[in-house]
C-alpha cells in the first residue's frame, strides 16, 4: 500500500549519493508518505538538515530546503519557525549530527517545545566520513576510530528527548517502514516539538565491520531486535536486554513555543498602547 | 518604551538595539555575554512591541544559526556577542556569507584572547572580523565611535546587508557600548530603509543564485511559493551542490566581484583637517575620539595634524589612506591591539608616508596625549 511519492522528489537530482543497501532511502520514503498522508502543500513545508549522509536528503525534496552546518539544523529551524510559525518545519538529521555535535540544540528545542519535527536517521555510525563511532554506536562494536571495540555507551535518544520536554517521541526502523511512516505523520501533526528515531542500516561502514555483511542481514537484525511498545510492556527487564522498543514512546500536551511567544507579543503591544494612551 | 523622534540620553548598546529596530530588525537571537548583553536585554523588551521576535538560544552558534534561518524566512535578523562568542559565531558567518543570507552580527570587543578581561575595552578583533571564518568570503565590517553614530550606522549595517546580501559585522568596543551620550532620534519617516532584492520572475523561472549586472541574486523568502535549495556546499546557479571546477571557481569569483562592486557604496570615512595635514592619524572606534582631540591639540600647538576616521574597516578604505599619504609626512595608527589595521595603512600608503603604529593593550583606552606625543615623534 505504498503510495507513490515521486511528486515530492527533485528527480533531476537523482541518482542520490547513498550507498547500495543504505536504509536512508526507505526512511526518506517514510517521511514523504507521512507528508502525503497529511495532505501538506509543498510550499508550506520547510525541510532543514545538518551535515552527514542523512542531511543530504533535503536536496532531493521539492520543498523549501536548507542544508546547514554540522549539528545546527535545529537551531536554523528554530529561526525559520519563529519567523514563520505557519510553516511545517521538519529537520532530517543523523545520529552524529543530532546526538553529538547537535545534541545541545536537540534537547533545548525539546525543552522549549517549539513546533519542529525532527527525524533522526540512526545508522549507528558516521557514514559520510567513512565509519567512525558515534554517540549511538553500540558498546563493543567496531568502528574505524574504535579498532579495539567501542567502550562508550550509546544514548537512548528517545528517552533523552522526552525527558527534555518533547511533546511526541517515537521510534521506528527501516524494516518497519509502514509503521515508521505512521509515526512520522503523527509527529508532524503534533503541535509542539516531536522526535522520531529511525533505526536504519549502513552496511558499508557499520555492517561490514560488525558481522552483518549485507543490508538484508541488517534489516533482519532490526526485525529481530525491535519490540513493539505494547509487547515490551509485558516483558521483563531481562527479556528486553539487547532489544529496543518501537512505536510511540511518549506523548504529552504542553504549550508550543511560538504560540507562547505570540502571547508575549500581545502583552508587550498592549503595554505599549497603554503607555501611549 | 519604543524610541520616538527627539533627543535622548542613550547607552551605546541601547542605541544599537533601538537603531536596529528602526532599521527593520524583526528577529534577534542571542546568548548572554559581557559587554554586549544590554543589546539582548533591550531587544527582549522592545522587539515584541513591534511584532518582532526575540529568543535567547542555548549557545552562540545556535544564535547565529537561528538568525540565518529567520532571514531565509524573510525577517531582518541580528545577533550580538563579544570576543569568545564572536569566535564561536565564525561557523555561521561563513555559512551566511557563502549562501548570501543578509544578517547583522554585533561584536562588542573586549580584551582577549580567550576570556581576557570581559569588562574592559579592546580592538583586537579587527582581523578576525575580516578573516575569522575559513575560506575566501565577502564580509563588511562597520565600526562606530559614538553612541549617536551607533544609532545611524547600525541602520546602514542592515541596509547594506540587505542590498548586497553580505553579512555585516558591527564592531563596537566596550567604551562605546557602555557610555551614555546624546542621540537625536530621527522621525521614522526620515529613515531610509533598504529591502533585499526579491525575485521578479515566476517560481518555475527562479534561479536562486543567478545574479544580474549588480552580481546580487534576488532572494525569495522561504514559504513564499519559491521552493529552492540553500546549502553551505559549493553550489551552482540553481543552488544545488557542485564540484565542477568552472562552477566552483565561478562562485568564488562572483562573490569576490560582488564585494568589490559593493565597496564604494559601503565605505564610510570621516576626514578631519586632512587637506593640509603634515601628519595624519588613522583611527576607528573609541580611539578615533581621542585622535580627534589630539588633532585639535596639535593644531593649537602649531602642528598641522589631520584624522582619517574609518567607520568602515572592511572593505579597507585604501583610497582615503592613499590620498592622505600623498601629502602627509607620516600617518599614526593608534589601536587597542598589537597592530592590526596599521598593516593595512602601510599597504595603502605604499611608501608615500611613514606609517607608525601606537599600541595599547592594557585594558585602558588610548589617551589624546599619547597620540599627540606619537605625532610629535614621527
Amino acid at each position: 500500500m505504498a503510495m507513490p511519492v515521486t511528486h515530492y522528489l527533485r528527480t533531476s537530482k537523482m541518482p542520490h549519493i547513498w550507498c547500495a543497501g543504505c536504509g536512508h532511502g526507505i526512511v526518506l520514503g517514510a517521511v514523504l508518505r507521512a507528508i502525503d498522508s497529511l495532505g501538506l502543500d509543498k510550499d508550506e513545508v520547510c525541510v532543514v538538515s545538518g551535515i552527514g549522509c542523512a542531511s543530504r536528503a533535503p536536496g532531493y525534496l521539492d520543498f523549501n530546503t536548507l542544508h546547514t552546518t554540522h549539528g545546527r539544523a535545529i537551531a536554523f529551524a528554530t529561526g525559520i519557525k519563529m519567523a514563520k510559525p505557519e510553516l511545517k518545519v521538519i529537520v532530517l538529521t543523523g545520529d552524529g549530527d543530532a546526538a553529538a555535535i547537535g545534541g545541545n540544540h536537540l534537547i533545548h528545542a525539546a525543552r522549549r517545545n517549539i513546533g519542529i519535527t525532527t527525524v533522526c536517521f540512526n545508522n549507528s555510525i558516521y557514514g559520510m566520513t567513512s565509519g567512525q563511532y558515534s554517540p549511538m554506536t553500540p558498546t563493543g562494536s567496531l568502528a574505524s576510530t574504535a579498532p579495539y571495540g567501542n567502550i562508550e555507551e550509546p544514548f537512548d535518544l528517545c528517552d533523552l528527548v522526552y525527558a527534555a520536554g518533547a511533546s511526541y517521541v517515537a521510534r521506528g526502523t527501516a524494516y518497519h517502514a509502514l509503521l515508521l511512516s505512521k509515526l512520522i505523520a503523527k509527529a508532524i501533526a503534533t503541535e509542539g516539538f516531536s522526535f522520531v528515531e529511525a533505526i536504519t542500516q549502513c552496511p558499508t561502514y557499520y555492517g561490514r565491520r560488525n558481522n552483518m555483511r549485507s543490508a538484508v542481514d541488517m534489516l533482519k537484525w532490526q526485525k529481530e531486535h525491535a519490540v513493539p511498545v505494547a509487547a515490551a510492556a509485558k516483558m521483563s527487564a531481562e527479556e528486553l536486554v539487547g532489544k529496543f522498543r518501537i512505536g510511540e514512546l511518549g506523548t504529552r500536551t504542553r504549550p508550543e513555543y511560538t504560540r507562547r511567544y505570540a502571547a508575549v507579543i500581545e502583552t508587550a503591544q498592549k503595554e505599549e498602547a497603554e503607555q501611549d494612551a | 518604551m519604543l524610541s520616538k523622534a527627539g533627543t535622548r540620553l542613550m547607552q551605546g548598546n541601547e542605541a544599537c538595539a533601538e537603531g536596529a529596530i528602526a532599521a527593520g530588525l524583526r528577529f534577534f537571537a542571542g546568548y548572554p555575554i559581557t559587554p554586549s548583553t544590554e543589546i539582548a536585554e533591550e531587544l527582549a523588551l522592545l522587539l515584541p512591541k513591534v511584532g518582532g521576535k526575540f529568543i535567547q538560544m542555548e549557545d552562540e552558534i545556535a544564535s547565529i544559526s537561528a538568525i540565518i534561518g529567520a532571514s531565509l524566512a524573510g525577517a531582518k535578523s541580528m545577533t550580538a556577542t563579544s570576543g569568545p562568542g564572536f569566535s564561536l559565531k565564525q561557523e555561521g558567518i561563513g555559512f551566511a556569507s557563502y549562501t548570501e543570507v543578509p544578517c547583522v552580527i554585533v561584536n562588542v570587543q573586549r580584551v582577549g584572547p580567550s576570556t581576557g578581561v570581559p569588562t574592559a575595552p579592546a580592538q583586537g578583533d579587527v582581523m578576525q572580523a575580516r578573516w575569522g571564518t575559513h575560506g575566501d568570503h565577502p564580509i563588511i565590517v562597520l565600526c562606530p565611535s559614538s553612541v549617536a553614530e551607533t544609532f545611524t550606522l547600525i541602520i546602514e549595517a542592515f541596509n547594506i546587508s540587505e542590498r548586497w546580501r553580505i553579512p555585516v559585522i558591527f564592531l563596537m568596543d566596550e567604551v562605546v557600548a557602555h557610555m551614555r551620550e546624546k542621540v537625536v532620534v530621527p522621525d521614522v519617516s526620515q529613515i531610509k530603509l533598504v529591502e533585499r532584492p526579491r525575485p521578479q520572475v515566476a517560481p518555475d523561472q527562479y534561479l536562486p543564485y543567478a545574479a544580474g549586472e549588480d552580481l546580487v541574486p534576488p532572494m525569495a523568502d522561504f514559504g513564499s511559493g519559491y521552493r529552492y535549495h540553500v546549502t553551505g556546499l559549493t553550489h551552482d546557479q540553481t543552488g544545488f551542490p557542485t564540484t565542477k571546477a568552472p562552477e566552483v571557481g565561478a562562485l568564488a569569483r562572483r562573490l569576490d566581484a560582488k564585494m568589490k562592486r559593493a565597496a564604494p557604496h559601503v565605505t564610510f570615512v570621516d576626514e578631519l583637517l586632512v587637506d593640509d595635514a603634515e601628519v595624519a592619524i588613522f583611527a576607528y572606534g573609541v580611539t578615533a575620539r581621542a585622535a580627534a582631540k589630539a588633532v585639535r591639540d596639535a593644531r593649537a600647538q602649531g602642528l598641522k595634524a589631520g584624522l582619517i576616521k574609518a567607520k568602515t574597516l572592511w572593505p579597507f578604505p585604501s583610497e582615503h589612506v592613499r590620498r592622505v599619504a600623498e601629502r602627509a609626512r607620516a600617518i599614526v595608527v593608534p589601536e587597542m591591539n598589537m597592530g592590526q589595521l596599521v598593516l593595512e595603512v602601510e599597504r595603502a600608503s605604499a611608501g608615500r608616508a611613514k606609517v607608525a603604529g601606537l599600541s595599547r593593550v592594557d585594558a585602558e583606552p588610548i589617551t589624546p596625549d599619547e597620540i599627540l606625543a606619537r605625532l610629535r615623534e614621527v
